[in-house]
């Protein structure tokens, strides 16, 4: 994960960014109904009355939902309270009741952060539980809203379980925002609530963005940013909102509190609908629900079987490996591939550090290392450094210890492993350049291509004569001692 | 009586419920839910700052539905009784504005 | 014949269910031209219901206490595959896709569901007359209203249509055309009839209840739709009340209250009329009679109550009236946008009662004003239970009258809204406060239409209120109550 450079704002503004975050919880059926919460099905198949709206039918809660949205909240270090759910009212196709049943001034969890590599710490104003809407096809003018001949109603995705995570305005850069929704995902996946894919839509960021003059508290009219499906466009979302901004401030002007759709192709964002016309959502709670009181016993369950998060996994692994030669990302690749766990315990066991991140880093990529333990790995690598297999030989031991979930010592023993004696290598090297005189005059006088290429052939050859038991690194010295001598 | 309530608030609140109303029924309706909110005047003057709302009559909480799925109900017996039908989904006007 | 007696005729084998739905439709087909007690009649229906019913006695199979009596069902009840319209145009012709669970329920009890009857337009009204499909007339003086809002359903079983009658109370809505039909009704306890299926009104005052001629079919009929629904979160997880069993056990030593705010003295409620009081004063004066400890108990809240309701009615109703935007299902009239065509469809669908109260509810709960409407009335509901937690502390019911008049006629209340929400005064505090009440006919009034006498209790009070309506049914029968 390169982060992009930071685009600089024009000297005197800062930017002040706040997210709102819809996840989408991986639950088996929707939060009010028992109907599948599946994504791709044929339009209108997963609906029942309740998901429709139907009058007479009435909501139940999903229990799951609930215990995935508190979860996420103790992941965030939210407070989880006693909760209601209410009616947001508004008239929208996509939406059956034409009310959004969601939670307003009670909700589940608040009053969190999450804290990011740099150490910036975001807050986390609230998380809460809501339902999510049907979905829209605009049939006609080249399948934009506002041209649309008509449009056609799915709501196969009306009433799945989401969770909204609203930040609060605190933001001051796009690389923070990015950081940000990143590290929200992180935590998702880990937590294993929602899938967080935003291709899918399971994961979709609001983006409320105002500016202002540096060192000013202020918090200036806000635009705020939809359609954006993917970090990288949430960042030129952002930085094409907050120039639009500073320029209508740099001419006199003022921008208008709107939503305002981003369009990734052209790089460009289109006012929605204004906000002027006073949103009056007649929030009430839901008389059809009845309040979500978890018990402090329900609470603590959740802590309890909080998995590590990817923040305090990353800096376990983080403080074992020297930063000069472990780079931020290989750390995270690892904890992302879920082989932290095993590289703590090897390094625990008194393997090198640097030599474990490197095997796991390269040599474990693809593979299923669930058959090899800590110890197995630390033996290893430790019969590495010592010189008692060369890399070579720890690659193939280490390929039969996934296949097999064997000790490395009998593996390299049953292969007849063992590290060439250096002065046997010196000898086989020096046969080798009495052999070959032309290429060892290519490698002593050539260019730096043809010292590379000859070095590949003599050390080739070498490995070829040793069937592997050669230190590759080793042969490398020794033709580079030769060659100086 | 009608300051209860103005004939810009009955519009207002007319256009939040997507009704439409022609001018003479403007009048009538804002001299009525005058006539209604008067009578709340008594609820509306009470000192109950110290009073916790009641939103249910009833005291129940945490009622859950277990997380297993249901059988979904036949999309054409739903979309017979839909004014406009296509492709197996609602058809509806062009919707003008973003989503709130 | 009660209900109870048709379904033990029917059980021994004595009588066919399809015999008695036959009495039962052409009683119908006679006199529902003039009361139009019925949006429906599911004649089809209700004939392969009663030969099921009929053939499961022939097999020695148990057809349920409800065998082969037809019931009629309030038309703001899902029935799948059969209109079900809250007497509205916007959801004309509508075919809901499910039943209602007490639909269900009544099948499984072996009723024959003989019809959809009338109401005021999605229960919004006292007399039956905002309905889109015309009013319903009293059976007992056709120029009368029945009440409502289940007018229908009323009217249904006073003009003997049917033995029972499933209606909703809101406000009083099953309470109160039962005193003005002279037949029995009753709002059970909130959550205990599953609401699922009901065409919401207002969610958190809304309750399915029986109608019947007598007070013992009456409990039948709760018994047999009542008791738990995972499918209603507000549904009380408990059976069914036990009913029937302890309908005889009379009042010796039960203590009694007169709601003072509600019997016609000063600081009480006003517009309740000498007739209605003087009988309610009668009920009282027999309960004590029957061995009943009577003594006055105030309920000073009783007195906001309709004003509470109706800025909580209104604003629940609002939000659940909003789904009737003509795109899934009903009335569409089309426009260029869904925006308008949401606004033109709804602007000819509802009627003026309804587009009333949506407004109200609105209003109540927009920006600047939640605070002084609704949020003051869920605080003015809160009142009300602390009191009436106060009053049975010291009594175990509590009496009243049921409506304020009896029978109205056509038109004497609609000019003004106000005059026409005065008629749930004494019904509403129980629908707010989420308890159990009752009518029964006691007697009538100086213009000899009926008069109805409302028994209150406590939350789950059932067994108790139905035995001090027995015991009343009793005394009216005997000619006590004239
Ligand atoms: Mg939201
Ligand atoms: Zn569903």
């Amino acid at each position: 994960m390169t982060w992009s450079i930071e685009p600089t704002l024009p000297e005197g503004w800062e930017l002040v960014v706040g997210l709102e975050v819809h996840v989408e919880l991986a639950t088996a059926t929707k939060l009010f109904c028992g109907c599948a919460n599946r994504f791709g099905s044929e339009p209108n198949t997963n609906i029942c009355p309740v998901c429709l709206g139907l009058p007479g039918s009435l909501p139940v809660i999903n229990g799951t939902a609930v215990k995935y949205a508190m979860l996420l909240g103790r992941a965030l270090q939210c407070e989880v309270r006693p909760s209601v759910m209410a009616r947001k009212n508004y008239f929208y196709p996509d939406m059956p009741k034409d009310y959004q049943t969601t939670q307003y001034d009670q909700p589940t969890n608040s009053d969190g952060e999450l804290m990011l590599a740099d150490g910036f710490t975001v807050g986390v104003e609230r998380a809460h539980i809501e339902e999510d809407t049907g979905k829209s096809t605009h049939v006609g003018g080249g399948g934009r809203i506002n041209d649309a001949v008509h449009s056609l109603v799915d709501y196969n995705r009306a009433g799945v379980p989401l969770v909204e995570i609203v930040s609060h305005p605190c933001l001051d850069t796009i690389e923070h925002a990015k950081a940000y929704v990143s590290g929200l995902r992180d935590i998702l996946l880990a937590i294993g609530v929602s899938d967080a894919r935003m291709e899918e839509g399971s994961m979709r960021v609001d983006a409320n963005v105002s500016v202002r003059p540096v060192g000013s508290e202020e918090l200036r009219t806000r635009c705020e940013l939809k359609n954006i499906n993917s970090i990288r466009s949430m960042g030129r979302a952002i930085e094409y909102e907050a120039l639009r901004q500073i320029d209508l401030y740099s001419n006199g002007e003022s921008p208008r509190q709107e939503t305002r759709h981003w369009d990734e192709a052209a790089g460009r964002s289109t006012p929605g609908r204004s906000k002027e016309d006073a949103d009056d959502y007649r929030y009430f709670q839901e008389p059809d629900l009845v309040p979500l009181v978890p018990s402090a016993a329900e609470v603590a369950a959740i802590d309890d079987a909080m998995p590590a998060l990817p923040s305090a996994r990353r800096s376990a692994l983080r403080q074992l490996v020297p930063a000069v030669s472990v780079s931020v990302e290989v750390i995270a690749t690892l904890v992302d591939r879920g082989q932290d766990e095993l590289a703590i315990a090897a390094i625990g066991k008194g393997a090198d550090p640097e030599k474990v991140v490197t095997r796991l880093q390269h040599d474990l990529a693809v593979d299923d290392f669930s058959k090899i333990t800590a110890g197995a790995f630390a033996d290893l690598i430790r019969m590495e450094t010592s010189g008692e297999l060369t890399a070579t030989q720890a690659k193939q031991v280490l390929s039969e210890m996934v296949e097999t979930g064997g000790e490395p010592r009998p593996i390299a023993e049953s292969r007849g492993f063992e590290a060439m004696p250096t002065d046997d290598l010196a000898g086989l090297v020096d046969q080798l350049i009495a052999d070959h005189p032309e290429e060892w005059s290519r490698f002593v006088g050539g260019d730096d291509g043809d010292r590379k290429k000859m070095q590949g052939f003599f050390t080739g050859q070498i490995m070829s004569s040793t069937k592997g038991q050669a230190d590759g690194r080793a042969v490398a010295d020794l033709l580079a001692q030769r060659s100086a001598g | 009586m009608s300051d209860r309530i103005t004939r810009d608030e009955v519009i207002h609140v007319a256009r939040l419920a997507r009704l439409e109303l022609a001018p003479d029924e403007v009048d009538a309706f804002t001299e009525q839910l005058a006539r209604v909110l008067e009578h709340a005047a008594d609820v509306e003057s009470l000192e109950v700052d110290d009073v916790a709302p009641t939103s249910h009559p009833l005291p129940l909480a945490n009622v859950y539905r277990a997380d297993e799925v249901t059988p979904s109900i036949d999309r054409d017996e739903v979309l017979a009784q839909a004014p406009f039908a296509e492709d197996h989904m609602f058809r509806v006007p062009p919707v003008l504005g973003e989503e709130p | 014949m009660t209900a109870i007696e048709l379904s033990a005729a029917v059980r021994s084998g004595e009588r066919r269910a399809v015999d008695i739905l036959d009495e039962h439709l052409a009683r119908i087909e006679e006199r529902d031209g003039e009361i139009h007690a019925f949006n429906l009649v599911t004649a089809d229906l209700a004939r392969s219901q009663a030969e099921a019913v009929d053939s499961a006695v022939a097999e020695g199979r148990d057809p349920g206490p409800l065998a082969g009596v037809p019931v009629a069902v309030k038309d703001n009840t899902c029935t799948r595959g059969i209109p079900t319209t809250c007497s509205s145009r916007i959801l004309d012709g509508w075919l809901p896709p499910y039943n209602a669970t007490v639909v269900d329920r009544l099948a499984a009890a072996g009723a024959v569901t003989i019809g959809k009857t009338n109401l005021d337009e999605f229960a919004m009204g006292s007399s039956t007359e905002n309905s889109a499909f015309g009013p319903t007339r009293n059976p007992h003086d056709t120029s009368k209203v029945p009440g409502g809002s289940s007018g229908g359903s009323a009217a249904a079983v006073a003009a003997e249509f049917a033995p029972l009658a499933i209606g909703s109370d809101t406000g009083g809505s099953i309470r109160q055309p039962a005193a003005l039909c002279g037949v029995v009704g009753a709002k059970p306890t909130y959550g205990v009839v599953s609401r699922y299926g009901l065409i919401a009104f207002a969610s958190s005052l809304d309750q399915i209840g029986p109608f019947a001629t007598t007070v013992a079919d009456a409990a039948v009929l709760l018994e047999s739709i009542g008791g738990h629904d995972p499918r209603d979160s507000t549904s009380i997880e408990a059976p069914a009340p036990s009913l029937l069993d302890v309908l005889e056990r009379g009042v010796d030593g039960l203590r009694v209250g007169v709601l003072t705010e509600l019997a016609g003295g000063p600081g009480g409620v006003e517009g309740i009329s000498p007739d209605v009081i003087a009988r309610t004063a009668q009920a009282v004066a027999a309960l004590e009679a029957a061995g009943a400890e009577v003594s006055e108990v105030s309920v000073p809240s009783a007195t906001l109550g309709l004003t509470a309701y109706y800025l909580i009615a209104p604003a629940e109703a609002s939000s659940n009236l909003s789904r009737y935007d003509g795109v899934r299902y009903g009335l569409r009239v089309d426009a260029s946008t869904t925006g308008e065509m949401n606004t033109a469809s709804r602007s000819a669908g509802f009627g003026d009662e309804v587009k009333r109260r949506i407004m109200l509810g609105t209003y109540a709960l927009s920006a600047g004003y939640y605070d002084a409407f609704y949020g003051k009335a869920l605080k003015v509901r809160t009142l009300i239970l602390r009191d009436f937690a106060v009053a049975y502390e010291k009594v175990d019911v509590l009496v009243t009258p049921t409506s304020p008049t009896t029978a109205f006629g056509f038109g004497d209340k609609t000019a003004d809204p106000m005059s026409m929400y005065v008629n749930d005064v004494c019904t509403i505090p129980s629908n707010l406060s989420g308890h159990p009440a009752i009518s029964v006919p006691f007697g009538v009034g100086d213009d000899g239409l009926p008069i109805g006498v409302q028994i209150l209790g406590p939350a789950q009070s059932e067994p108790i209120i139905f035995s001090v309506a027995a015991v009343l049914e009793d005394v009216a029968s005997k000619g006590g109550a004239r």
